[in-house]
């Protein structure tokens, strides 16, 4: 298969384009198109001030060198989970991440979680009753806490997440079947700051196909974490990912059409989008007040004082 | 006559000649999760396997 663009040998063939494009010019043509989803959904401008959550995969690290490429402002923030196991998981995505950091000469902020909140990851999962011993609740918990807290704290105006099309129709597939109504209505490439506290957040990957950013990270020569983490295994989102790739193939350009027809039928006013959000709203928590939809402490808090007197007590 | 396909810690033995596209199907892994490289090298999925040579996979998905 020959690159469209100038007849060299191609390295990728993107079946849902039905473009193939040789290591130059797909190289070029991933930040190109970040830079048309960044206008195209209003994401940010050239001045704004960028974090970026980095765990040291290939989404966020790909997206991180993306856009420093593209000129943005961009400073990363690793959250150290403490997840380690056989793999050591925490640890190299943590090296990964400060490595991609040191060579582009970029700010990186770290926050143990251990450090902040006085236990790793696993082992708060076992002195909570949240997720059931499965760490994964606990962990998306802390984690999008962290991420609005320092994000605001040290004035962003954005943060962004490496997430990808077939994350974002992972997400949307398991609500869709649910009629999740209030999370589809808050579903799309950005999220807007709120007055009562929550910052704004997009999304300039969520056009990508999870092998385009995998082939960019590859192509790019970019050092990410390659071994899942140990509690990935038997996930929900894999699992429906695996199912959209079966109808991928046999209709190539399926996953993006079901993500682009949802925004369109969104933005058509397919949900009520006044209602579904604003019964939602938000008040500051009375411990850390950062903003919460609980009437006194926010879930993090709540979890996160159970975890230690629990582990002060054992 | 064979060609080796491993993904992470999977093998599996092919005869040549045939895509790797085809290939893929033929062990069960959706072409859409993997990127198949030859020595160390991306390439399309519509590669002729040779005989004697390795394709690396790497996969794509990740998720949790
Ligand atoms: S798989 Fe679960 S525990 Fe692991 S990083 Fe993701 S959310 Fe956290
Ligand atoms: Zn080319
Ligand atoms: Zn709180």
């Amino acid at each position: 298969m020959k690159c469209r663009k100038c007849g060299e040998k191609a390295v990728i063939n993107m079946r849902q384009h039905k473009l193939a494009l040789c290591r130059t010019h797909y190289l070029d043509w991933i930040p190109e198109q970040t830079q048309r989803f960044i206008e195209k959904y209003q994401m940010f401008g050239k001045d704004a001030r960028i974090i970026v959550a980095v765990s040291g995969g290939k989404d966020s690290l790909a997206l991180w060198d993306v856009l420093h490429r593209l000129g943005y402002q961009t400073t990363g923030l690793y959250i150290g989970l403490g997840i380690n196991g056989d793999t050591d998981y925490s640890a190299k995505s943590q090296y990964l991440s400060e490595s991609f950091a040191v060579e582009n000469e970029l700010e990186l902020i770290l926050v143990d979680v251990a450090e902040e909140a006085g236990a790793t990851i696993p082992e708060a999962s076992k002195l909570t009753q949240r997720g059931k011993g499965k760490p994964c609740s606990v962990c998306g918990l802390t984690k999008r806490y962290v991420m609005n807290r320092v994000a605001q704290e040290r004035g962003y105006d954005v943060l962004v997440t490496g997430h990808n099309l077939d994350d974002e129709v992972a997400v949307l597939f398991g609500n869709t079947i649910t009629w999740a109504v209030g999370y589809l209505a808050r579903q799309g490439p950005v999220l807007e700051e709120t007055s009562d506290g929550l910052i704004r957040k997009a999304k300039p990957f969520c056009r990508f196909y999870e092998r385009e950013t995998a082939a960019y990270a590859l192509l790019r020569g970019i050092e990410y974490i390659y071994a899942e983490c140990p509690y990935a295994e038997g996930a929900t989102s894999i699992y429906y990912k695996e199912l959209l790739n079966q109808i991928e193939d046999g209709r190539p350009g399926m996953k993006l059409s079901f993500y682009l027809s949802f925004l369109r039928a969104k933005n058509s006013g397919l949900f009520d989008q006044e209602s579904t959000i604003a019964k939602s709203k938000l008040v500051k928590c009375r411990t850390c007040g950062q903003p919460t939809t609980a009437p006194d402490q926010c879930a993090y808090c709540r979890t996160w004082d159970a975890v230690r007197s629990r582990r002060d007590v054992a | 006559m064979s060609v080796r396909i491993t993904l992470r810690d999977k093998e599996f033995t092919i005869r040549p000649g045939m895509t790797v596209r085809d290939a893929l199907k033929q062990v069960g892994i959706q072409p859409e999760s993997v990127i198949p490289t030859r020595d160390g090298e991306a390439i399309t999925d519509d590669e002729i396997l040779r005989d004697g040579e390795h394709i690396r996979l790497i996969a794509v998905i990740s998720g949790g």
